[in-house]
């Protein structure tokens, strides 16, 4: 049987985890519970079918994208450190954070430019560092199923490229992405608050 | 005197006093009071526990004021809210960021998985299984803890096992017995007289406390009763009350043992697990059953497997289909005495009835509701739906469109093509596009 421990020593490497991502104890400890709910099979993994099997996320348009963020590099596992490092982006951003900001250490995960760096994965496929015209009719395509025709939908494609598109090579690289949402609030678009 | 006679004078004087002070009295529905005078004790013992805890607790963590508030911060803000956008508008780049959010908020926390654990206590009942959060407070909590687990497991236990024993013993020696006569209103009488003292000497096995609202929408013979489900001991529950004729598949062992004899005394509806999979024969072995007017009212459980009693979720429209007058029932259990949720995946029967044993008590309160008919017009789902929303509105439980088999089938597609829809409403209007402005 088992009661659940509050001791978030029951998470390995909590220290670094925490580190890594700027979870307080106590939210580690609630994603940690998640974690171990997902994984119906008890396996100490996850895969992408217990992903699945949420059913808000199954009938979200971008449900498989956003699994496949969790799932890098074609691999099939996912363990807690790597869950949680994904989640990291979607912290609400802390006033004290950049306080503290050490110039030597490497950005939080839930800075704003690594926000932005999740948003544009969803778009870039083939991670080669560019939204190709190609990519964006993708995703666009996920968004509205078969509500709208091909051609409606690669106007809305051409004229989102040109807009963006700076340096006029057809597709939208990092940095103008970024430069185009430079007036958006993302952090509060992109932040999800973790109570108690 | 050894030790055989002693053991022997112990035994007798306990039966002596379970015979005494609890079998007769149930037989004849009669209450001594003890029960009542256990529950007040109890209830004063938690409260003071609970002040105990809230003096205890430190600045920093505070107790959440409701137990069913979700562990984020939830942005339920509609589509076009949460795009920034009016109807029209042309597609941005950070139209992915309001899926995305929504995408992640589902995997942080979604309205489904947590129903399929145990519902979380505001403040601590003393129990080891609920202290998820509460940290040792004080030598005084932990003196009083360690005296409920002596109480629970060495008084109470002992005492539950043999009343529980006891009374299935009762219950397929008395419907054997019954059913060995003819058919006559005699046998319907003592096989309910049967049926119901086995049911209060379960019931008291688990300390059960029983509020019954509505009486006098009892479910009447000839119809179907219809409830929420979270766990076996619903059946008890409802068969303490009133009669019914059960629904379910003929199991091997101790199960089915009782379930051969309690179909000899009255008919119950068993089916073979070859037959379980015809619906149309189960349909019309229960039209058959509901047709005679003179059997006993037919129970089933929609939901088709256990929640943890805090939503209620998609009910199957099988029995829907049948016809006949539905009686809805709801019932909610107080999660503050015991927990009686039944997680299959975790804890098999018996490990399960261990845990509802050694819990403090089982405290319900059951609504019947008024009768309910199909409507002109309306098919088996939309009916299934409107049950639905009557039991979760009087039970307090939140209502979940969602298939409590999830995790054995797949998601409609109809729930994203709705998300679709909207979205390209959003975007491209009523079919004319703002490109000509370019």
């Amino acid at each position: 049987m088992g009661s659940r421990s509050s001791h978030a020593a029951r998470i390995p490497d909590v220290d670094s985890i925490q580190r890594e991502t700027g979870f307080s104890q106590a939210s580690l400890l609630r994603l940690y519970h998640r974690f171990r709910a997902l994984d119906r099979n008890e396996k100490g993994y996850l895969s992408r079918v217990d992903l699945q099997e949420i059913g808000a996320l199954a009938v979200n348009p971008l449900g498989d994208r956003i699994i496949d963020s969790f799932f890098p590099d074609g691999s099939l596992q996912l363990d807690f450190p790597g869950f949680v490092r994904v989640l990291a982006h979607f912290r609400p951003v802390d006033v004290e954070d950049h306080g503290n900001q050490d110039p030597q250490e490497p950005e939080p995960l839930n800075s704003r430019m690594n926000k932005l760096r999740f948003a544009f994965q969803l778009y870039d496929l083939d991670r080669d560092g560019k939204i190709s015209r190609h990519e964006m009719l993708q995703v666009l395509r996920l968004m509205v199923g078969v509500q709208v025709t091909e051609e409606q939908l690669e106007s809305i494609a051409d004229r989102t490229v040109q807009e963006a598109d700076e340096d006029g090579d057809g597709a939208v690289s990092f940095l103008e992405f970024a430069k185009s949402l430079e007036k958006m609030n993302i952090e509060q678009k992109m932040s999800i608050r973790i109570l108690k | 005197m050894d030790s055989a006679e002693l053991a022997g004078k112990i035994v007798y004087t306990w039966l002596t006093l379970v015979l005494g002070f609890i079998l007769l009295p149930s037989a004849f529905g009669v209450s001594l009071g003890i029960s009542e005078l256990y529950m007040k004790i109890l209830v004063k013992t938690l409260e003071w526990a609970t002040l105990r805890i809230e003096k205890g607790v430190s600045k920093e963590s505070v107790l959440k004021s409701s137990a069913s508030v979700g562990i984020i911060q939830r942005d339920e803000s509609p589509m076009e809210k949460g795009l920034s956008g009016l109807r029209g508008r042309d597609f941005e780049l950070s139209d992915v960021f309001y899926f995305s959010k929504k995408g992640l908020q589902a995997i942080v926390e979604d309205e489904v998985t947590q129903r399929f654990s145990s519902e979380e206590l505001v403040s601590w009942n003393l129990l080891t299984r609920t202290n998820v959060n509460f940290q040792y407070i004080s030598p005084k909590l932990t003196m009083v803890w360690v005296l409920g687990v002596i109480v629970r497991y060495c008084v109470l236990l002992p005492l539950r096992v043999t009343l529980a024993f006891i009374g299935i013993s009762f219950l397929v020696i008395g419907t054997t017995l019954v059913g060995q006569l003819p058919e006559s209103s005699l046998k319907n009488q003592l096989s309910e007289l049967v049926h119901l003292t086995c049911c209060r000497i379960c019931v008291r096995a688990l300390s059960g406390t029983i509020h019954y609202h509505n009486k006098q929408y009892r479910p009447q013979k000839g119809g179907i009763c219809v409830a929420n489900h979270t766990s076996p001991i619903d059946v008890l529950i409802l068969t303490t009350d009133g009669c019914y004729a059960m629904v379910g598949q003929v199991h091997g062992g101790l199960m089915g043992i009782i379930q051969r004899a309690m179909v000899k005394a009255c008919p119950h509806v068993w089916f073979e697990r070859s037959e379980m999979k015809d619906r149309h024969l189960v349909t019309k072995r229960l039209r058959e059953h509901i047709a005679d007017k003179k059997k006993l009212p037919i129970l089933i459980f929609p939901e088709g497997t256990c929640i943890n009693n805090t939503s209620v979720m998609m009910f199957k429209k099988g029995s829907f289909e049948i016809g006949g007058t539905i009686y809805p029932v709801a019932i909610k259990y107080n999660p503050q005495f015991g927990d009686a949720f039944w997680n299959s995946s975790k804890y098999n029967m018996v490990s399960y009835l261990l845990r509802m044993m050694t819990s403090w008590a089982i405290v319900c309160d059951v609504w019947y509701m008024p009768p309910m008919t199909r409507e002109e017009g309306e098919d088996a789902v939309q009916f299934a739906n409107r049950v639905k929303s009557a039991i979760a509105i009087q039970g307090g439980l939140t209502e979940l469109p969602w298939d409590g088999g999830l995790k054995r089938a797949k998601v409609k597609d109809t729930f994203k093509e709705e998300q679709q829809k909207n979205y390209s409403k959003m975007i491209v209007g009523n079919g004319s596009l703002n490109l000509e402005l370019d």
